[in-house]
């Protein structure tokens, strides 16, 4: 029967030693331990709403990228182009160039040719009259005279003549 | 990984430490016998009821091993309110002169220790201490008719409430230390198998039942019951020294939460709560007279409910698994134990459930009465 009856011993300490335990376990366990999980929900939180909006930024931050890079492509096969023209533009002009004086060289030698020549002719053809002064001048001297003797120098002198 | 680790060193201490109790309780009846002189044939044997009620009931002093009073145990302090404070060692009883009685009406012969020393004018009766009157008790149908000083002993299970005290302090204070140390990160060993009790606590039981926006006052409450009522539950289990006391199994103890539990329920209680009670809305008069005073027997009997649960079901675990060991002495046959202690084990591994599982119902009932006295009118 005193299985079922309180005892007030035990009830007395049971009483004190459990409001001793709720003021002390209150004050000094579950206040912190209730904190630090609070803290570290919060913390789990923020993480993870950072983590979603960093990925958003990361989408957006990669398609500028992109269109950056894509920009930078084109500019680069426009540059490449522009600078092909050009040198092809500039093989052209030095080949023009190259061909127009070589011409002019050519001619200045073909004019200076035959510059010479004509001076060549001319100096021949004193010499010529040169020689033909003093053909003439031994012919008058010596042998005319005779009319046969004339007559053979003179066809020979046409001969020679004629011979050159 | 703890929990299964803990699990089985539970339950290997319970398997070691049961063999030693049954050597221990094997020897005790006779020497008993031995030491009450008047035998009779039927006192000879090994009587079930007087060994399982002494190790459920309280005691002045804590058996350790060998026989009843003249094996080794504690003798614990005796404190008196009787005209003054009064403290001494309850060993002046026990090792007092045994007296028997004769009962006047049935005849029946009660034993009981006669204190000397300090504890002169007092007898320990049934683990009770009473004042004499005319140097001797008197019995009347069966019961003492002595008057009863204030007896505010260290029993055994004030000792066991201390000592629970104590490593209920040191298991929260060295989690809280953990928190403080390491600020908000992963919880780490005793922490680890801790937190998800504290968060079942806070989030299951206070926050589920009473409220989003008022269970906050009430956390504190609920989680020093919760594990009061584990940690103890479980130190029950637990067949020597610093365990074995039926703590959360004696009325007093679970009368005292109760208490507790009425107590926040009617100082929480507000308008819409105490209207319920006197006058329910929507409900005639005529009825109503009926029904108010069993609406205010409804607020103590489910403290009381309370109450008798805790008590009835950790007693019931500690009657179960002692009857089933008392099976060896009843039939006197070593062989019964290979069917006693079996399911002694399996009985004490459902109490393992039982000791959680009661922790929760009380917390959770609780939590759901304070949720019912602080709920706001929704119609």
């Amino acid at each position: 029967m005193d299985l079922i009856l309180p005892d007030y011993g035990l009830l007395f300490w049971t009483g004190l030693v459990f409001c001793l335990l709720l003021f002390l376990l209150a004050k000094f366990a579950w206040k912190p331990i209730l904190n630090a999980v609070d803290a570290r929900e919060q913390k789990i939180h923020e993480a993870l709403e950072l983590a979603v909006k960093t990925k958003a930024e990361m989408q957006l931050l990669q398609a500028e990228n992109e269109k950056i890079l894509k920009e930078a492509r084109a500019q680069r096969d426009a540059i490449m182009n522009d600078a092909k023209e050009t040198a092809v533009q500039m093989i052209e002009d030095a080949k023009n160039k190259a061909k127009l004086e070589a011409n002019k060289i050519v001619e200045s030698a073909k004019t200076s040719i035959a510059m010479e020549k004509t001076a060549a002719i001319v100096d021949l053809k004193n010499q010529l009259a040169g020689f033909s002064l003093d053909i003439a001048e031994k012919i008058v001297r010596g042998d005319l005279s005779t009319d046969a003797k004339q007559k053979a120098l003179a066809e020979k002198l046409a001969d020679d003549i004629n011979m050159n | 990984m703890i929990v299964s680790k803990l699990f089985t060193q539970v339950v290997l201490i319970l398997f070691l430490v049961l063999t030693p109790s049954i050597i221990s309780a094997k020897n005790a009846p006779s020497i008993t016998a031995a030491q009450i002189a008047p035998v009779n044939s039927v006192e000879d044997e090994f009587d079930v009821n007087e060994m399982i009620m002494h190790h459920v009931k309280d005691a002045h002093e804590w058996h350790l091993w060998g026989s009843e009073h003249k094996g080794v145990s504690l003798h614990l302090p005796v404190i008196l309110y009787d005209n003054g404070l009064k403290v001494f060692s309850a060993s002046h009883f026990y090792h007092g002169i045994s007296v028997l009685e004769k009962d006047p009406k049935t005849g029946e012969k009660h034993s009981y220790l006669l204190g000397e020393g300090p504890a002169e004018g007092y007898a320990l009766f049934h683990e009770k201490i009473y004042r004499l009157s005319e140097g001797k008790m008197h019995f009347e149908d069966g019961h003492p008719h002595n008057a009863m000083p204030l007896d505010l002993s260290i029993t055994k299970n004030v000792t066991s409430l201390f000592f629970g005290a104590f490593l209920l302090i040191f298991i929260m204070f060295s989690m809280a230390r953990f928190y403080k140390k390491n600020g908000a990160v992963a919880p780490k060993g005793i922490s680890k198998f801790l937190e998800p009790l504290v968060l079942l606590v806070q989030d299951d039981i206070a926050k589920a039942n009473i409220g989003e926006r008022k269970y906050k006052k009430y956390v504190p409450y609920l989680l020093t019951a919760f594990f009061f009522i584990l940690l103890n539950n479980l130190l029950g289990m637990v067949p020597i020294l610093p365990g074995g006391a039926n703590l959360t199994g004696n009325i007093s103890v679970t009368l005292f939460l109760a208490l507790f539990t009425l107590l926040i329920t009617v100082f929480s209680g507000n308008k819409n709560y105490w209207r319920h009670i006197f006058a329910t809305p929507g409900v005639p008069i005529p009825i109503l007279i009926i029904m108010v005073p069993i609406e205010i027997i409804g607020i103590f009997t489910k403290p009381i409910a309370l109450m008798i649960r805790l008590f009835a079901n950790v007693t019931a675990g500690h009657i179960i698994i002692l009857a089933l060991i008392s099976l060896i002495f009843i039939n006197k046959s070593i062989a019964w134990s290979a069917l006693s202690v079996p399911m002694a084990l399996f009985i004490s591994i459902l109490e393992l459930l039982v000791a959680f599982l009661q922790a929760y119902l009380f917390t959770m009932l609780s939590a759901l009465f304070i949720g019912a006295a602080v709920e706001e009118a929704h119609h």
